[in-house]
């Protein structure tokens, strides 16, 4: 049985490998967006992410609630587009399940997760297989269930729900995109990678690399 | 790339710079990229707002004025802005008779204006209804789309419904109104060439010299059909057919014909093109009662144009023909 915790330090790693990995493929998810979409997606994460790396030197949070209230807000105010709702929202609900806590059992963090995951679901209304981020949260979110319920460290735990998100990733190439500006492709949108799925499994494989040491 | 910029992280602020320095008569705050009204808010008076990525003008910061917006948010290079901007715009139009957010029909705008309507119903109180452009006919309108775009209806909507409020309409009226424009426009647009957001630094489609993308929208998403360039005649011809059937627009009808340059395409072409619009209406019996030739909603420099029709009754000719005063829009005053 895992007894391991995530502490607020480890979460705010996650936070900051998740900005360095957007940073590493800014021009990966831009170019994927210029396929199919309006070719601002790495730019776009990338200006929200530096943002809250700029508010996290300035003033770290103490709890996990602020920290995820301050990732939200900063993204909500600074990415624009889909994605700055979309990704704030997500982190805005992480941060009310998280409340004002300091270290997270594997139980709070699924928890935490899933209010994130519903709450980007109630906002955007993605349904699976119509090639949005939600193809990569959704099994990713499942695999994570899966694991912690099994007793896995959150950094076992992560690492598989990485993986999940890896291939539901890889499973939106050939669907053909229901949501957002890839819908007006149609049938040209399939045989492209989509680039909101891109971005959310960098999301699960920072966790699995913040929470894995 | 070659543009007139300093660095392509500052093109949205520095031509706010711009625009705060050649309108007095407009306001800009920097911190929100918002343009407003200097005498904003006016008491009595229904706020219009607008707001979308930038890359468009003078769609909507060159509509702000008498007749017309009462504040518009920038976002960066057709990327929409976010929902703080549009709850201080929100907050400093409103004098209690409420605020109508004109929303062109793309995902992200839809998404950040929902937010900001939502905090400033919640936290200051404000009376917002919404409107949703969807005029677009080149894109399918079913469950398996984000719907159609919104595009040049949008500028005749702040046109028509700037001057309702203007005239002291109610918010229920001015949005009523705002529903019965989309709802008798349709547009449709082609791409000559594509177009280079500023940070991105290159452009955004390929197209071959002889090609035209029919059904651009004015991101440079992909239209329809790829097809080898045609004479001005020809893609009249192609534009207006589904525009004309998908309302319809019938014999009889009298409408607004909108000609709109995609930002490079010189006066003289839209004006060529304009001929061709009017002697196929004439074909159908349908009569051009009121006009606009010119960039009014463009897509950077991608050369192209859009037509658009807008049924016309006795309310929207009055509600057109009244005054404006606006950098980008000015007749009447």
């Amino acid at each position: 049985m895992a007894t391991d915790v995530v502490t607020v330090t480890q979460l705010e790693a996650w936070v900051r490998r998740f900005a360095d990995l957007i940073a590493e493929n800014r021009a990966h998810l831009t170019e994927l967006d210029s396929a199919i979409g309006d070719a601002d997606h790495g730019i776009n994460m990338d200006r929200g992410m530096q943002a809250v790396l700029g508010k996290l030197d300035a003033a770290p949070p103490g709890a996990a609630d602020e920290l995820f209230k301050l990732v939200g807000m900063t993204l909500v105010s600074s990415i624009g587009g889909a994605s700055g709702p979309l990704y704030g929202t997500f982190f805005l609900r992480f941060a009310s399940a998280c409340g004002p806590s300091v270290a997270l059992s594997p139980d709070d963090v699924v928890k935490a997760c899933r209010a994130g995951v519903e709450g980007l679901v109630a906002r955007g209304k993605p349904e699976l297989g119509d090639k949005t981020m939600f193809d990569s949260l959704h099994p990713a979110l499942e695999a994570l269930e899966t694991a912690v319920g099994a007793g896995s460290s959150p950094g076992e735990a992560f690492s598989a729900a990485s993986r999940a998100a890896a291939r539901g990733r890889d499973d939106t190439v050939p669907m053909v995109a229901r949501k957002g500006r890839a819908s007006y492709l149609g049938e040209r949108s399939a045989g492209h990678q989509d680039p909101g799925a891109t971005s959310a499994a960098l999301l699960f494989e920072a966790a699995a690399a913040a929470f894995g040491n | 790339m070659k543009k007139l910029i300093n660095q392509p992280t500052t093109v949205v602020t520095d031509a706010l710079a711009g625009i705060a320095a050649a309108h007095p008569e407009l306001r800009v705050d920097h911190d929100h990229k918002v343009i407003y009204r200097a005498n904003s808010p006016i008491t009595g008076k229904v706020g219009l707002i607008s707001g979308g990525g930038s890359g468009h003008e003078p769609l909507h910061g060159g509509f702000v004025g008498v007749g017309m917006l009462d504040a518009a948010c920038a976002g960066e290079v057709f990327t929409s802005p976010t929902p703080d901007q549009m709850y201080e715009a929100t907050k400093l139009v409103d004098a209690g008779a409420g605020v109508l957010h004109i929303v062109k029909n793309y995902t992200g705008d839809i998404l950040n204006f929902e937010m900001a309507a939502e905090m400033a119903g919640e936290d200051a109180g404000v009376k917002v209804e919404t409107i949703v452009t969807n005029d677009d006919v080149a894109v399918a309108d079913s469950l398996y789309t984000a719907g159609r775009r919104g595009v040049g209806v949008t500028v005749l909507l702040e046109k028509i419904c700037g001057a309702a409020a203007e005239a002291g309409a109610d918010l229920a009226s001015v949005a009523a109104i705002a529903r019965k424009v989309n709802g008798a426009g349709r547009t449709m647009g082609v791409a000559l060439t594509s177009c280079t957001v500023p940070a991105a630094g290159k452009p955004t489609f390929e197209l071959a010299d002889t090609e035209m993308e029919i059904g651009i929208g004015i991101h440079g998403e992909p239209g329809r059909y790829r097809e080898p360039l045609g004479t001005a005649a020809a893609i009249a011809e192609r534009l207006l057919e589904p525009i004309v059937t998908d309302l319809p627009y019938e014999r009889g009808d009298a409408v607004l014909a909108f000609v709109n340059g995609m930002g490079g395409t010189p006066l003289l072409e839209l004006y060529v093109m304009f001929a061709e619009v009017s002697r196929i209406l004439t074909g159908h019996g349908i009569s051009i009662e009121r006009s606009l030739v010119g960039p009014y909603i463009t897509s950077l420099e991608m050369a192209g144009c859009s037509i658009t029709l807008l049924k016309l009754d006795d309310e929207l000719v009055r509600l057109w023909d009244a005054p404006v005063c606006t950098p980008a829009l000015r007749w009447g005053m």
